[in-house]
């Protein structure tokens, strides 16, 4: 880690230096590894040190980004020379107003010093340990630890000098006997939180001695975990909770506002202060992060915003920058979903013939508009009659409407987890959705895997 | 650079390790989106650094930096060492890494216009003015355009004496018309959804695409499809046309081949396989007519280069033969389960990611059908064009796709026009189901850039060459609201 004082140094001089009309520095290092590990065995075991400078040059209205991961100043030099060639081709946007100023930023620890202990030795025993007891249980694991220390900083010409310091750990676990497969994953920025027992036992408790039976497609009540109710916040937010998809008609909460479009048991909100998730106190353009509520109580309530989505409404950015240039819109990344007053028991007997769901997997937009979206399920799937769960089952494809699907909602779980994605494409910076888990009367399941 | 990597090669065999390679990796890329007449991006990126891979008593170690110096690379060396020491405590079955005879050469790209020589003005001007045509329909609320610019150089060498140079363009265009009203959206792209289509060629591909000529007609479509009626659900005859097709090949056979997800490496992610290497030379994959290649060397196909990142030399690989499996996606690693040489699939995404085996360019050969002759010869059916969603199963069995568009078919011929078409199936069943396949005329090669796989996540640029193909007794209209 190259600390704040260097990080801010560093943009505030290529900052200074610009003669644009507005400019902006993001500086993103990353310190990383990742052990993966496939049929009990380490395979895959990589490290990574990289350090990228996003610079975004407006003027007269013509914005233009350039990136680069060579830091010498003659190299950042250069970058800026391009960033300001590449804004004079263009007309100018007049609906972009201006780039956010300077805000008071609270001090949050979001690095834990325990994440220096990780060495390649050290996460390897905890492999070791861990595949030790899922070996115990007849298994095999697969999946990946990773540990990463990352650090953002953002200063522009407005005076915004933001910077914070992070470090992550998520594990995932795939467990797979002869004919049946678990799962469980953990993440903090604190690695001594992680309870190895405790998730190889989640993961074992998953899988069966019992061959799947197939069952047929159709509409089930189900009990959606976390991790797959994260998974549909997560499509919701990607999809219509961001100014951008509003202000392009594009959203299901478009003209919805105040209309109460899903069950009063959903409560749902993006907060990166909020300490039960993985916090992040300001956005990628230096923006103190606000909590923005989605569904209060099933009623459609507001969206999130960037300073240019902010801009054109006349209104103030709620903290939900992306790195630039952001052609997706402002989409939350600290997704929560409020408990509720159920514990998991009593939401399985409940049920009198419904499908235990675990996760979901590779799940993709049908129809934008009305939230439809299709997947699988995957490692723990079972059939659910009479209030106990009886056996597993083949996984099955899903096509739902997720709107349809949370106004459907007849219980939600007082405990909640975090979950993860799991896995870093390009540039590392990790964050979560802490979600409950939810009973829904009426899922519908399209098909069945061959398999 | 020469003396660089010969320093940490020597350094490796120095601590004794099996084997070591090192990729140094500089990317550069220019990418324009305008919407709506206005500039949404103008991007320049550039990513520079080194990755050291080490085999190590049996287990593999990676490190990499973006600090490309001496001192650098041999801390980095260090790091992998370690790791590959560390790994060794937790290893499963012996490696057997093939030997492979050390290669010493250079590869570029054949181009006519360098991409990056053209001025960003003219970029910008083709975007906006095919951009502008859409928007003359007033009832389309996003017109989109985008183009990109891509050029990686590459130096891999390797403690077997490999010296490997390659530089590779590639490029990719497109346009997208979204109509809304109401609650419904509906888009349509040219040449392709999610972008565009992308090859390894110059600016002459971009130009060549002529997104202006198509810009009205996208536009049109998207707003009919406002009004359009919506898919039925039934079983029934489907025609793919070759973009959709492309994907139906990527998630149905370009991913199940790959030889390291069957044998487990990907359990934790992207899943495994319902192959196993026992099928092959006699699993039937689908119907007599259908014969697929793996082609690295195929002429501007996005997964063409010209070495692999372990220094083998791109080939053509036949893999289903008249329908039968005889092959698989290989590395020096996993090859000899099925008593082969590698087929030089491995590629890593940049300098800071490992190799894994990624599809190269993934083609159906052609048949012997127009498809006029295709449509007139259904006597009731579906013509469905351009994906706009896909989901498959972890064991690549159980899939469904939606597409922006489709078209009934009654009596041999092209009647309404449908909206929200999706279709299901299970993956062998549907190849068994072909029964006509486009010919060279109609086949075309599709880019798909956006690939992922692995942990730490890598995107591929692969391919897929094909002509539109007709299947039978598919199950569609799957969507339920």
């Amino acid at each position: 880690m190259i600390e704040r004082e260097s990080a801010v140094r560093l943009l505030r001089k290529v900052v200074q230096e610009s003669p644009a009309d507005q400019t902006e520095a993001i500086l993103l290092t990353e310190d990383s590894s990742l052990t993966r590990f496939a049929g009990s065995a380490i395979h895959q075991h990589v490290a990574e040190r990289n350090q990228t400078v996003i610079l975004r040059v407006v003027s007269g209205k013509r914005i233009a980004v350039v990136t680069t991961n060579i830091c010498r100043a003659s190299s950042l030099k250069e970058s800026l020379e391009k960033a300001i060639s590449l804004a004079k081709v263009q007309q100018p946007n007049d609906q972009f107003i201006s780039l956010p100023g300077p805000e008071s930023i609270p001090e949050i620890k979001t690095f834990s010093p325990n994440i220096g202990r990780l060495t390649p030795n050290t996460k390897v025993g905890m492999i070791k340990g861990l595949l030790r007891r899922v070996k115990e249980k007849g298994c095999k694991g697969s999946g990946a630890l990773s540990n990463g220390e990352v650090e953002l900083a953002v200063v522009n010409s407005l005076g915004v000098e933001a910077y914070q310091g992070f470090s992550d750990l998520f594990l995932h676990l795939i467990v797979e006997n002869e004919i049946s497969s678990g799962y469980a994953s953990f993440v903090s920025r604190d690695p001594d939180q992680l309870d190895v027992d405790s998730l190889a036992r989640e993961a074992v408790g998953k899988t069966s001695g019992e061959e799947p039976t197939q069952i047929e497609p159709g509409e089930y009540e189900v009990i959606l975990e976390p991790y797959a109710v994260s998974e549909l916040l997560s499509f919701l937010g990607y999809l219509g909770f961001h100014a951008l998809a509003v202000q392009e008609g594009r959203s299901f909460f478009s003209n919805r506002f105040g209309e109460k479009m899903v069950d009063e048991k959903i409560t749902v909100y993006d907060n990166g202060l909020d300490p039960e998730g993985l916090q992040v106190p300001f956005d990628f353009e230096g923006v103190l992060k606000k909590k923005v509520i989605f569904f209060d109580k099933g009623v459609a309530k507001e969206v999130t915003y960037d300073s240019f989505t902010a801009g054109r409404e006349g209104k103030k950015s709620t903290g939900h920058g992306l790195i630039a240039p952001n052609t997706e819109g402002p989409i939350p990344i600290n997704l929560f979903m409020k408990g509720g007053e159920s514990s998991s028991e009593e939401m399985v007997k409940s049920v009198r013939r419904g499908i235990y769901v675990t996760r979901f997997h590779y799940t993709n937009v049908v129809e934008p508009m009305k939230a439809v979206i299709t997947g699988m399920t995957r490692d723990g799937t079972f059939l659910i009659e009479g209030g106990e769960i009886k056996r597993p089952v083949k996984n099955l494809r899903f096509t739902e409407s997720i709107l349809k699907a949370l106004s459907r909602v007849t219980a939600v779980s007082k405990h909640r987890r975090i979950c993860s994605e799991g896995t870093v494409y390009s540039r590392r910076f990790v964050t979560g959705t802490v979600v409950p888990a939810v009973k829904i009367d009426g899922f519908n399941f399209s098909g069945v895997s061959a398999i | 650079m020469k003396d660089l990597i010969q320093n940490i090669l020597d350094l490796a065999k120095l601590k004794g390790a099996d084997y070591a390679d090192i990729r140094i990796v500089r990317r550069q890329s220019e990418e324009i989106e305008v919407k709506n007449g206005k500039v949404e991006a103008l991007t320049h990126d550039e990513d520079f650094g080194f990755g050291i891979r080490v085999l190590f008593q049996g287990a593999w170690g990676f490190a990499c930096s973006s600090r490309v110096t001496r001192t650098e690379m041999g801390a980095v060396f260090g790091k992998a060492l370690k790791i590959a020491k560390a790994s060794s405590k937790v290893k499963g079955k012996e490696i057997v890494f093939l030997p492979a005879s050390p290669v010493v050469d250079r590869y570029k790209t054949q181009i006519s216009i360098d991409p990056f020589g053209v001025a960003p003005e003219a970029k910008l001007d083709l975007l906006l003015k095919a951009d502008e045509i859409m928007r003359r329909n007033k009832r389309v609320k996003i017109s989109e355009a985008f183009s990109g610019s891509y050029k990686t150089e590459k130096t891999f060498a390797s403690t077997e004496g490999s010296y490997i140079e390659q530089e590779i363009i590639e490029c990719g265009a497109g346009i997208s018309a979204t109509a809304i009203e109401g609650d419904e959206v509906q888009v349509r792209s040219y040449p392709n959804s999610f972008r565009g289509n992308f090859a390894t060629q110059g600016y002459e591909w971009i130009e060549k695409l002529a997104l202006r000529d198509r810009a009205e007609k996208i536009a049109d479509e998207a707003v009919q499809l406002l009004s359009a009626k919506p898919c039925p659900s039934k079983t029934t005859t489907l025609i793919l046309d070759s973009s959709q097709l492309a994907l139906q090949i990527h998630e149905s056979v370009g991913h199940p081949i790959e030889l390291d997800r069957i044998l487990g490496t990907e359990a934790s992610y992207a899943g495994t396989s319902f192959l196993n290497t026992e099928m092959v030379g006699h699993f039937k994959y689908g119907s007599e007519l259908v014969n697929i290649v793996a082609d690295a060397s195929h002429p501007g196909g996005l997964g063409t280069f010209g070495y692999d990142d372990e220094g083998i030399k791109a080939q053509r690989v036949p893999i289903i033969s008249r329908g039968t499996l005889i092959n698989l996606l290989t590395s020096r690693e996993t090859a000899h389960h099925l008593g082969k040489e590698s087929n030089g699939t491995m590629r890593a995404d940049g300098w800071n990611r490992i190799p894994l085996i990624r599809m190269t360019n993934i083609n159906l050969e052609p048949g012997a059908w127009t498809l006029d002759q295709m449509i007139a010869d259904t006597e009731e059916g579906l013509f469905l064009a351009t994906n706009r969603s896909w989901s498959i199963d972890d064991k690549r069995i159980n899939f469904q796709f939606g597409t922006e568009v489709g078209w009934e078919i009654k009596g041999g011929k092209l009647g309404e026009m449908v909206k929200n078409p999706t279709y299901t199936g299970i993956t062998p069943k549907f190849w068994s189901s072909c029964d006509a396949i486009g010919d060279r005329d109609h086949w075309q090669m599709w880019g798909t850039p956006n690939c992922g796989k692995g942990e730490p996540g890598q995107v591929a640029h692969v391919g897929h060459g094909t002509a539109p193909a007709r299947f039978r007794n598919v199950q569609v209209g799957v969507m339920k609201t």
